[in-house]
């Protein structure tokens, strides 16, 4: 019983950093729309700001004091990245603005390598906090109990806050109509600024109130992301007392996980994820989307046209080049060049999904790495030759997408894009842990092409007429009548099932075809590496895919593709210098502000511009939004 | 049974549905027969996108059913009704906006031949004459190629009424067909409307907030009010229903000539 | 809509044309000087390989100094791969195809060097794994053309069993990151532990994501087993928290606690005074060493970085001097003359005389095993001596069944 008790204890003073940083996410998330993957980096920066500031400020009071100042001085940054960086992009498609926060995470990584160093730093002990009480016999840190009184005191103070102040019912009211709120006068520019204050603020008293239990260091900012979108969907986007819930729900089921099944500790959140989301669809405490709220941001996409004689031309020139590049001689180029078709290939796919049929999924990778997964342990447990692990790849891939997409498709918009994060860790940690089996962390290797492969340059030729071939047919079925029903279907369900269109039959197949796609592009990929490991489909992969597609523009044809091969180009060069994640990020900053409607779509509306000095359409599709 | 069954294209027999206590339509029944342009009219509030949803199938029905040519299709999916061959068009409405107009019609004659699942380029050269002569039988073939997007109000509702007339529907079902259209503008729609009718044999139930409009086209007239069929007869004897006036607010001044606002 | 096709064209061509700039641009080196391909993760591990790479430029400078080798420069290329084995093959083919090196080197992370080592084979070049720890590199998976500096997980493990041998204590608990390196570093500590003392019993494995350690629960749930001793395996950031709510809840009072690594300054440094006290680990007692060698090695270091080494300098210290023995026994940068000259290679090192095997290609280089205190507001290791890593191997009849046939 005591120990049961203290494990309880354990489980709600961990909830503390968890609700904080959550609720952060969600207040932005609620009033913006904005998902903010650079969360995790103002929680960072909380915990080394905090880390500086007590070193300067002695004492218990000072300890507190500094707890505080972090939440002010890491709001602030919020307000910055939100003034220079979001801002100019609130009218760009939906989901757009989650390139610009990942390019602030580069930014912030980089920074904080510079200010604060590489090496990982402890986190001081609070004063006056730092012993144990007994409680049935069981040892608890004061700390733990300090933690566990003062989250529902912030609890109340952010519900006091959305629900008994003017701020708050403006906040409450923009969550439920951004438009109206506008109508009603109020400057919505700087409410979105004063709620991105309060969010990272919250992020980084966050990482500020950690520190005791642990420190800070370099990698923090990814290894709480997940955790907090998870307690964001379990409790509802949007919901104050629902994240604080799932924090509570998550952090004590992992006590006892730990104890009971330690085995467990990588996929039992998803699990929970999983299970919340399929009885309750928008969380403990969310509310059902509105429909229509999503995919009604900015422009909406231009008809689709066949490629006309000259841009054929165009392209078969491009790929005569293309084939001739191994007569460069250039090795590397060769190797470089073959990398950047596989991730086209992959974007390709993911833009499929995405742009086609507005499903924006968060779990992309599972499918890459599980096409290249099933390739690499064909060859390795079943000692399959080389060209039928290739063939069984995409099946694979497809087979999971079948099964995933099923799961996935009961929900919309970004709670479906949750569900797939969910089920791609899921997979992941599968992955991760059944080493006997998948080689776990250390990967499977020696996963050769069959000989007549093995020189780059015919490797070269077999990626380039599957990967380019796979981006044409993705093409052509964009042009196909499934390509249009799935467009239709993403346009207007209420129409498309109206005039016989079987929506979700045609996402899910669209969900499938892109799967198998993508596991054509892991097939390519395991065999062009030799080996496979698990970060081939771990988040970072996923959010890559998102990046590129979105860089290209979502509402364009060639997006992924353009978006893909540039990133890929240009991170191949800058990677050679020291700073290059400052660089990179600070170069997908000014796209984002610079080109909004991603590289084609801006190219595009530049050469209309130049084309056509007057578009009178423009302005009426813009006076009817 | 469904009654006549060589004259009624559409029964509807004691349909209700209660959201939690509240009954939105209470045992309304009605017929629709071959050939007849029919109005259900009513305040706002009165229930009828409600019925029409539970005849499409948008909605499912508390109690009572609905009969397409003597075959029960209550509860049936959107798109099952509709391949039975009634067409709808909506008060809100809802085309894909990344289309072209012709596209927009084409993808709904994809989906009448049943080639949604081909995968095989390209979509925008099929059924295009047969797409072209709907736009030109709505009047508008000179915005063929026009992204649907910048279309104004007006040409989208008749391009949504081509759509419902890609299968050759036998009952046309349209939810406020003229709201937010300019005068002039609704009694072009509502003669198209009524030619179609007399040309192809269509029936037509359509509700409608114009009683100019309801006057002037509808063959018959039904009246909700609070979820009940108040009344249902020819335009003469809806004027002169006092119930119907009551129900209106003693509306003589609703059905004066209409100036024309929605 | 034309347009915009073309418009995407026109980007295409562009990106090529910019990937056939970057192809010729390649950075004139200077041609006479022998170059290795150094592969890291400089940014995701900064603060391990920083100090590493330091080490390297330490040995390059005194080698280069004394006339180089076969008469030449030696010369290093560092890559970042961003910790990713994907983007280490495609480094790895860059650095031999376009950059020529003689042969390559680095990694920290076990699965890169598993990637890179599958790569070597393939490709026929020779891989010097320094750091990566993972068994599997020279056994399971090794192959002619890798060959491992660092002692290995087995190796240090085993070191720690057999002090843990020589207690009382028979209930053992063990917690570990849940990855490769912990699984194999529990298994190898079990399998050396048992074999020297059978009646061990192990009575609870717990095992924490790595880098998400829910501490407090861990420390409960090892409570809970009333173990004898602990084996830790956890380092970095998790290390720092066990010890924390592990000492603020009593857990290490009266028992024996055996931290694998745990002794080695990256880990060490950051716990500051909050050090535990009497683990007995492996590491590098830098800071104690009186003369010879080793002293010589660290007080070079100090002179030329200002700041005090870690395990990770004397291991980048090392690869570069076995490189250049490697290469300078070869007489040739010749691939199949350096791998024969790798095979019984002999190079004297700060930690003294260290071979290449020719039975699985590891060194001998073996690890410091001490006990941690507190001394001047830092953790220590004091009463260490230093084990050849040559006495904790398998034996040779194992380490051949457990290693593939070589082509």
């Amino acid at each position: 019983m005591g120990l049961f008790i203290a494990q309880l204890l354990t489980g709600l003073a961990n909830a503390a950093t968890l609700f904080l940083v959550a609720s952060g996410l969600s207040l932005i998330f609620g009033v913006t729309r904005i998902v903010n993957f650079a969360h995790g980096s103002f929680y960072m920066l909380g915990a080394f700001v905090g880390y500086s500031l007590m070193q300067v400020l002695p004492g218990a009071v000072g300890f507190w004091a500094s707890v505080l100042l972090t939440g002010l001085i890491v709001g602030l940054i919020g307000v910055i990245v939100e003034m220079l960086v979001l801002r100019p992009v609130y009218r760009a498609p939906e989901l757009f603005q989650l390139v610009a926060t990942f390019g602030v995470i580069l930014v912030i990584q980089d920074l904080t390598l510079m200010i604060w160093g590489a090496e990982d730093v402890l986190g001081p002990r609070a004063p006056g906090l730092k012993g144990i009480v007994r409680i049935m016999d069981e040892p608890v840190p004061t700390y733990d109990l300090a933690l566990i009184a003062l989250t529902p005191f912030v609890l109340f103070a952010l519900w006091y806050l959305i629900s008994r102040t003017r701020l708050g019912v403006l906040v409450r009211a923009a969550t439920q109509d951004r438009e109206m709120v506008a109508a009603l006068g109020v400057n919505q520019a700087w409410l979105f600024t004063g709620v991105f204050f309060l969010g990272a603020g919250m992020a980084g008293l966050g990482g500020a109130i950690q520190l005791p239990k642990g420190g800070a260091d370099l990698l923090m900012d990814f290894n709480i992301l997940a955790a907090i979108f998870v307690v964001v969907v379990i409790g509802g986007m949007g919901s104050l007392p629902g994240a604080y819930i799932a924090a509570v729900l998550i952090s004590v089921l992992n006590v006892f996980g730990v104890s009971y099944l330690p085995q467990s500790t990588l996929v039992l959140m998803f699990v929970v994820m999983a299970v919340v989301l399929t009885i309750r669809p928008y969380g403990l405490l969310g509310r059902e989307e509105v429909v229509g709220e999503h995919g009604q941001v900015g422009e909406p996409e231009r008809p689709i046209k066949p490629a006309s004689g000259r841009a054929r031309m165009m392209v078969g020139v491009l790929l005569v080049l293309l084939l001739a590049l191994p007569m460069t001689g250039s090795h590397f180029l060769v190797i470089l060049i073959t990398d950047i078709i596989i991730f086209c290939l992959f974007a390709a796919s993911l833009h499929f999904l995405l742009g086609l049929g507005g499903l924006v999924s968060f779990g992309h990778a599972a499918f890459f790495g599980g096409g290249a997964y099933v390739a690499g342990l064909l060859v390795i447990h079943a000692e399959a030759p080389m060209e039928l692990a290739f063939l069984l790849a995409p099946l694979g891939a497809g087979l999971l997408a079948v099964i995933i997409g099923w799961l996935c498709l009961r929900l919309t918009g970004v709670y479906f894009a949750m569900l797939t994060l969910a089920m791609a860790q899921l997979l992941w940690s599968l992955v991760f842990q059944w080493d006997e089996f998948t080689g776990g962390d250390d990967g499977l290797v020696d996963v050769w092409p069959a000989g007549w492969l093995s020189e780059a340059n015919s490797y070269f030729y077999f990626t380039a007429i599957v990967g380019v071939g796979g981006i044409i047919l993705l093409r052509h079925i964009a042009h196909s009548p499934f390509g249009y029903a799935l467009r239709a279907s993403r346009d207007s369900q209420r129409q498309a099932e109206a005039t016989g269109i079987n929506t979700k039959r045609i996402q899910w197949m669209a969900f499938t075809l892109a799967g198998a796609m993508a596991g054509v592009a892991g097939a390519l990929f395991v065999f062009s590496k030799g080996s496979v490991f698990p970060n081939e489909m771990e988040i970072a992969k996923s959010f890559d895919g998102l990046i590129v597609v979105f860089l290209g523009g979502v509402k364009t044809l060639s997006g992924g593709v353009v978006g893909a091969a540039t990133l890929e180009l240009v991170k191949d060069y800058l990677t050679r210098f020291e700073y290059w994640r400052l660089a990179l990020g600070l170069l997908i900053i000014a796209v984002v502000v610079l080109a909004p409607y991603g590289i084609v779509g801006s190219f595009r509306k530049l050469f209309d511009r130049y084309r056509q000095p007057s578009e009178p359409e423009t302005v009426a599709a813009e006076s009817r939004q | 049974m469904t009654g006549n069954e060589d004259t009624a294209v559409l029964s509807v027999i004691d349909l209700s549905k209660s959201f939690g206590g509240i009954h939105a339509l209470n045992d309304v029944s009605f017929e629709v027969a071959r050939g007849e342009l029919l109005a259900l009219i009513g305040p706002n509030g009165a229930g009828k996108t409600t019925c029409f949803n539970m005849l499409m199938g948008q909605l499912k029905p508390t109690r009572g059913n609905v009969y397409l040519h003597g075959e029960k299709i209550t509860g049936r999916q959107p798109r099952r009704i509709w391949r039975k061959g009634v067409g709808r068009t909506f008060q809100i409405t809802g085309t894909y906006q990344s289309m072209t107009v012709i596209e927009n019609i084409q993808m709904a004659l994809i989906s009448h031949h049943r080639r949604l699942y081909s995968l095989r380029p390209y979509a925008t050269h099929l059924y295009r004459d047969q797409a072209m002569r709907l736009l030109e039988l709505v009047g508008m073939p000179e915005q063929a190629e026009r992204a649907c997007a910048i279309l104004a109000y007006g040409d989208l509702k008749r391009l949504e009424l081509a759509i419902a007339l890609c299968h050759e529907p036998t009952l046309l079902l349209m939810d406020e067909p003229t709201a937010g259209m300019a005068p002039r503008e609704r009694i072009g729609l509502m003669q198209l409307t009524a030619d179609i009718v007399s040309e192809r044999n269509v029936s037509v139930l359509f509700t409608e907030h114009d009683m100019d409009v309801v006057f002037t086209h509808a063959h018959r007239i039904m009246v909700l009010n609070r979820g009940e069929l108040i009344a249902n007869g020819s335009v003469e004897e809806i004027r002169n229903d006092p119930l119907v006036q009551e129900v209106y607010l003693g509306g003589g001044s609703v059905f004066a000539a209409s100036d024309g606002h929605a | 809509m034309k347009e915009s096709s073309k418009l995407a064209m026109i980007s295409t061509v562009a990106s090529l044309a910019v990937s056939v700039l970057v192809g010729i641009s390649t950075t004139a080196m200077a041609a006479d000087a022998i170059r290795i391909g150094e592969i890291n993760h400089y940014k995701r591990m900064a603060a391990f390989a920083e100090p590493y790479k330091n080490g390297v430029e330490l040995a390059l400078s005194e080698i280069n100094e004394a006339g180089g080798v076969i008469g030449q420069p030696l010369e290093f290329i560092y890559r970042d791969d961003q910790g990713k084995p994907g983007e280490a093959i495609k480094i790895a083919e860059e650095l031999v195809n376009r950059e020529e090196v003689a042969m390559i080197t680095g990694s920290i992370l076990s699965n890169v060097g598993l990637a890179l080592s599958s790569f070597a084979a393939e490709k026929k070049v020779i891989y010097l794994a320094a750091e990566p720890l993972a068994d599997g590199l020279v056994w399971e998976k090794g192959n002619d053309y890798t060959f491992r500096l660092r002692s290995s997980t087995y190796m240090q493990a085993a070191m720690l069993a057999e002090q843990a041998a020589k207690t009382d204590a028979i209930k053992y608990a063990t917690i570990a990151p849940n990855y490769a390196y912990g699984k194999d570093a529990v298994a190898a500590f079990k399998k050396a532990l048992l074999a020297l003392k059978p009646e061990v019993e192990f009575v609870t494995e717990q095992w924490p994501a790595v880098f998400k350690i829910d501490a407090g629960a861990e420390v409960q749930a090892l409570e809970r087993a009333k173990p004898d001793a602990i084996y830790n395996v956890t380092f970095g950031g998790d290390l720092a928290k066990f010890v924390r709510e592990g000492t603020t809840r009593g857990l290490f009072e009266g028992r024996q606690v055996y931290g694998l690594l745990t002794g080695e300054p990256e880990y060490l440094e950051p716990l500051a005074d909050e050090a535990p006290e009497g683990w007995v680990v492996t590491g590098y007692p830098w800071y104690d060493f009186e003369d010879g060698p080793n002293r010589v090695f660290v007080d070079a270091y100090l002179a030329a970085y200002d700041e005090s080494p870690k395990i990770g300098s004397l291991v980048g210290y090392m690869t570069a001097q076995s490189i250049a023995a490697a290469i300078g026994r070869a007489g040739s940068l010749e691939t199949e003359k350096l791998r024969q000259a790798f095979i019984g290679l002999e190079v004297d090192t700060p930690v003294g005389l260290i071979t290449y095997r020719e039975q699985d290609h590891q060194s001998t280089m073996g690890a410091f095993v001490g006990t941690t205190t507190v001394r001047d507001g830092g953790g220590v290791m004091v009463d260490w001596t230093y084990r050849d890593g040559a006495n904790y191997l398998p034996s040779d009849e194992e380490v051949a069944r457990m290693r593939p046939a070589s082509q």
